[in-house]
């Protein structure tokens, strides 16, 4: 019988390839996920047991613990036109340079009658540095102003859709008159559901909601 | 793939001369990198999916209309205020200026689940009403959380309302804090 040679093999594996995988994966979840628009302000939301994604395109109004509001255009396409419906509303005289500058801005966070010097100065105010849209009281209140030239712009469109791209993103430590103001704001114009940005929670065990869920699922 | 061939294959012969220099392997170990690759990955996974923001939605009554208003039975009413400092104070019914003390009680948000379930089991599902007030002192995240409370109880929507707080009530949720020493 001939012998049968077993050639010894290196017990040495080729990572190589296993490199390479790893690598394809991350750079793929890297470009694949979204990455967070930046938070130039620090707010932190309360929880709900809402499963609700929140909307990507949206006109958010966040609420800071101090209780500065900020108006947030997300959608590129009529951002322009509620900016320039505000600025006839409200008689600011901003020309079309200082629109645009004021349309390049991510948060709208001054009084009326401070925005125009603001868009005059080469200066650019960051957020955190702004006063906030005024919303102490309901006779001073410019943020139902805001929420008019959003509604005109988006007249004639669905109602629904422009309610789904409302939130409103507070602070846990914002105080309720401001947010009580910020509905004010919403009902003024008409606008009776909005949506509250929040961190996802997990429904507590034995509660109404999770028997519920449950019987639903059998 | 990743290793530079470094044998000389043959064809080219050296002279007497040359010294014969030692050859090394260009062998590198890869296992590290891909244990940094895989660790990565992981990151990136994790903090992407947990970090999702949800949106909550918010249903605001029309109250220009008095027509709109609804009257609520006493029996199936719960009100409840909350004030600063994370607290919770309720009542049933409508306030009896003789029996205040006993009718106006403090809670906290841990306990008040129980309480808004014992309510609701309680009472025929008709006649349910839970009045929600908010002092000016509370935050947003009290009133986030109490309308949180009420879909983790399965309040149905029509049942539960945000009203404005009346001074008898701001009165008693300061007495009260004052008592209590709630800063």
């Amino acid at each position: 019988m001939p012998k049968v040679k077993i050639p010894r093999k290196s017990t040495n594996v080729d990572m190589t390839a296993m490199c390479d995988v790893a690598f394809l994966l991350l750079t793929f979840f890297i470009l694949a996920t979204k990455q967070k628009p930046p938070e130039v302000l620090a707010v932190n939301t309360p929880a709900s047991v809402s499963s609700i994604a929140a909307p990507d395109k949206s006109i958010m109004i966040t609420m800071t613990a101090e209780g500065k509001v900020f108006l947030a255009l997300g959608d590129d396409t009529k951002k322009g036109d509620i900016i320039e419906r505000f600025n006839k509303s409200k008689g600011l005289g901003l020309t079309p340079a200082e629109l645009a500058k004021l349309k390049r801005s991510e948060f709208i966070g001054l009084p009326a009658n401070k925005i125009k010097s603001a868009m005059e100065s080469s200066q650019v105010i960051p957020p955190d540095q702004m006063e906030g849209i005024p919303v102490k009281d309901s006779a001073s209140n410019e943020l139902v102003d805001w929420i008019r030239s959003v509604t005109d712009a988006y007249a004639g469109g669905d109602q629904k859709d422009l309610e789904k791209m409302l939130l409103v993103k507070g602070d846990n430590n914002a105080l309720y008159p401001v947010f009580k103001q910020i509905k004010m704001a919403f009902k003024k114009n008409q606008i009776f559901k909005f949506r509250i940005v929040t961190n996802s929670k997990d429904v507590p065990k034995g509660s109404e909601l999770a028997r519920e869920a449950a019987a639903k699922n059998n | 793939m990743a290793e530079i061939d470094t044998s000389s294959g043959g064809g080219h012969k050296k002279g007497p001369g040359v010294k014969k220099s030692k050859k090394l392997s260009t062998r590198v170990d890869l296992t590290p990198m891909v244990d940094l690759g895989f660790l990565l990955i992981t990151f990136f996974v994790f903090t992407t999916t947990m970090s999702t923001p949800t949106a909550m939605n918010m249903n605001e009554p029309k109250d220009n209309d008095p027509k709109d208003q609804k009257d609520v039975k006493q029996s199936g009413a719960m009100t409840i205020l909350l004030g600063k400092g994370n607290q919770v104070y309720y009542y049933y019914g409508i306030l009896d200026p003789a029996k205040l003390s006993e009718q106006f009680k403090s809670t906290g948000f841990k306990e008040i689940r129980q309480l808004i379930t014992d309510k609701k089991k309680a009472t025929p599902i008709n006649d349910l009403m839970y009045i929600i007030k908010s002092d000016s002192l509370s935050t947003f995240k009290n009133s986030i959380d109490i309308l949180d409370e009420m879909s983790i109880s399965a309040v149905p929507p029509g049942h539960y309302a945000e009203v404005d707080i009346s001074t008898v009530e701001k009165t008693l949720i300061q007495k009260t804090e004052e008592t209590n020493g709630i800063k």
